[in-house]
């Protein structure tokens, strides 16, 4: 019997489609795995680098409240102690003292953080005085060095001493411009989404408004900043580094993006929805609300949380509108100076200090970390209402 | 349906008239003619697509509109409910009138025209939401019904004139997409009632269904002709010859011919027509 179905296996045509088709299946894996590769190289070297940044050292200490220490700090420390106690920990003794006059005089017993090269040292990241270093390392024998989880890093602001750095202000920095940002980008995005969506008519004008807002979402986001800077620091005199200019620049940059991500929303919509509802007697806007807009809702709040996490992460924009600037007190009004959680990454990457390395590795995973939930909550919002039909 | 077709004459439409004397008195001495359209002249941009058409619909009776492909016919239909207005380009020349109202006019409130001329569509298209909302929602929105159960009965006495209310009564706060495709198909039309237009437009409206579907959605058809006149699109000749009085043959954007619906396929006065009926075209 001849078999027609198997025979081809010698058929050198047939095998070299089979060594193409193979060849290329390699290649596309090979892409695969190089990005993915890349990706974890990424992530492995920022923790490495920034994970220790969680934790910190703390030194126990007899605090002495004597007269010197009522004009300077440090002296309320034992000699040998002074260079390895943070000096942040205990600059605000004479405040104390004035504050608390019964103080004056009396010693207390308390863990306070170490100064940062002292911390570097004990986390194994750099070498230590050779003076300080045998200091160090008899406190730690005699147990009154400890380890500790750093939540001064997640409750204070930035501080030119490392071990007294935080994200905190910049964390709330970062909440007022996104609140102002989307409170600006996100009704007048969907607003003028709808309108090009649903009432516009089709003609030049409007297909012009819409070529450019696609080439909008493409402009570089310090052309935004410059528009910032013009518009409305040197227009309207907004407050410069103020969480309100930064919130309104990013939503010029957000704007398109919401447009674009909106009219999406609304084109999925299906027509005969809409014909369903006009042939009921439904008025434009009644077609909008009661249909369009309840099946649409979930693409639109997707579009506009990848909007806003978009605007989280930019910092070159926010820059020119003087957003770098050096923050220890988190802002309360977004009329204040302010910064945001990737210019402090930025700050605190110029920094040369060692210490400084590992609070920038820490700062890229906590915004990594938000943006991380920012798109899962977009996800799953997109998931849980989204309707089928 | 020979018996059926043979009468539409004196005696019918007299027991008609006197229905509306007992029915709806205003109406008593409404003209036979329901709506009526008069060379009507349609563009799509540059092409036309309607050519001088002119056409009555009789009250309470099915008007079947047939043809081939692009003949021009869901065009027409859709100029009766003035949908057409949705698309952008398109140019009307000519006249419908809804009892002699012109549906054109200027003053015309297109949301009120369609509060009287309801529509159904091929694909059915019920709302994304539950059964009850499909029916409820534009009474509310007209505010035909607004006490909770003024719309309780409004929902029920609309499905069970669509043929529904049997299957659906113990659900009627699941979503209306859930139905199969001739439920949702006879929702459509429940939704479409409970507006209580005086016209119902039908665009295929069993193209997408099962035949089984299909000949519920028919009787459903036969019965609504006594309260309703209806105005039905449809590719499927038997259908046509089933459920409409009268039909309209479209050619080119040209009505062909148009005469009852027995004499039409059985006697048509044109060449083209029957060639199309016959399945030599088409």
């Amino acid at each position: 019997m001849q078999r027609r179905l198997t025979g081809s296996a010698d058929d050198p045509r047939i095998r070299s489609r089979y060594r193409t088709e193979s060849r290329f299946k390699a290649y596309t894996i090979t892409a695969l795995f190089v990005a993915f590769a890349i990706i974890l190289a990424f992530f492995a070297d920022i923790i490495t680098q920034g994970y220790s940044a969680f934790w910190r050292s703390e030194i126990q200490v007899t605090l002495d409240y004597n007269e010197r220490a009522e004009r300077v700090g440090q002296f309320a420390l034992q000699e040998e102690l002074r260079e390895v106690v943070s000096r942040g920990a205990v600059r605000s003794i004479p405040l104390e003292i004035r504050n608390n006059p019964e103080l004056a005089g009396s010693t207390r017993e308390v863990w306070v953080p170490v100064y940062s090269r002292v911390d570097q040292y004990l986390k194994g990241n750099e070498e230590l005085d050779p003076e300080l270093a045998p200091i160090v390392d008899r406190l730690a024998e005699e147990d009154r060095i400890r380890n500790v989880f750093n939540w001064a890093f997640f409750t204070s602001g930035d501080s030119k001493l490392p071990e007294m750095a935080g994200i905190f202000s910049a964390a709330v920095g970062s909440i007022l411009v996104l609140f102002v940002t989307l409170m600006f980008a996100f009704p007048i995005g969907v607003m003028s989404a709808i309108y090009l969506e649903e009432f516009a008519p089709d003609n030049k004008l409007t297909q012009l408004i819409e070529v450019n807002i696609n080439n909008l979402a493409a402009v570089p986001s310090i052309i935004f900043g410059l528009l910032g800077l013009a518009v409305f620091i040197n227009t309207f005199g907004v407050p410069r580094s103020s969480a309100l200019v930064g919130g309104l620049t990013l939503g010029l940059m957000t704007l398109p993006i919401i447009i674009i991500s909106t009219r999406a929303a609304l084109r999925s919509v299906p027509d005969p929805i809409r014909l369903g509802a006009f042939a009921m007697g439904c008025s434009r806007w009644q077609v909008v609300r009661d249909h369009v807009l309840p099946l649409s809702l979930p693409g639109i709040l997707t579009g506009t949380i990848i909007g806003l996490a978009q605007a989280m992460g930019e910092t070159a924009p926010l820059i020119i509108v003087g957003m770098i600037a050096y923050i220890p007190d988190a802002p309360t009004s977004i009329f204040d100076s302010a910064t945001v959680l990737p210019a402090q990454v930025f700050t605190w990457a110029s920094e040369p200090r060692k210490a400084f390395v590992e609070k920038t590795g820490a700062g890229i995973m906590v915004l990594l970390a938000i943006l991380l939930t920012l798109n899962a909550a977009a996800v799953f919002l997109r998931r849980r209402f989204e309707r089928r039909w | 349906m020979e018996t059926k077709r043979e009468n539409v004459t004196a005696a019918e439409t007299q027991t008609m008239a006197e229905n509306n004397d007992a029915t709806t008195p205003e109406r008593a001495n409404a003209p036979e003619v329901k709506m009526r359209a008069r060379d009507l002249n349609l563009w799509y941009g540059e092409t036309q697509a309607l050519h001088d058409i002119s056409l009555d619909m009789y009250a309470r009776e099915v008007t079947a509109l047939i043809g081939p492909s692009g003949c021009g016919k869901s065009t027409f239909l859709r100029c009766l409910n003035r949908m057409n207005d949705l698309i952008a380009q398109v140019q009307i020349r000519g006249e419908v009138t809804l009892d002699n109202e012109d549906i054109y006019d200027p003053s015309v409130d297109v949301v009120q025209l369609r509060t009287f001329v309801g529509m159904v569509f091929q694909k059915p298209n019920p709302f994304p939401k539950s059964i009850y909302e499909n029916i409820a929602y534009a009474p509310r929105l007209h505010g035909t019904g607004t006490s909770r159960s003024a719309l309780d009965d409004l929902v029920e006495s609309s499905l069970k004139r669509a043929g529904l209310w049997n299957e659906v009564a113990d659900r009627l706060h699941t979503p209306g997409t859930e139905l199969s495709g001739g439920q949702q198909q006879r929702l459509c039309i429940a939704r479409a009632i409970a507006v209580n237009p005086e016209v119902i437009l039908m665009d295929e409206p069993a193209s997408a269904l099962d035949p089984l579907a299909t000949a519920t959605v028919e009787e459903l058809i036969h019965e609504l002709k006594d309260n309703y006149t209806i105005v039905i699109v449809t590719h499927n000749l038997q259908q046509a010859a089933r459920v409409a009085g009268y039909t309209a043959f479209f050619h080119m954007g040209q009505i062909a011919e148009f005469n009852d619906t027995d004499t039409l396929f059985t006697n048509p006065r044109e060449q083209r027509t029957e060639d199309y009926i016959t399945g030599r075209f088409g």
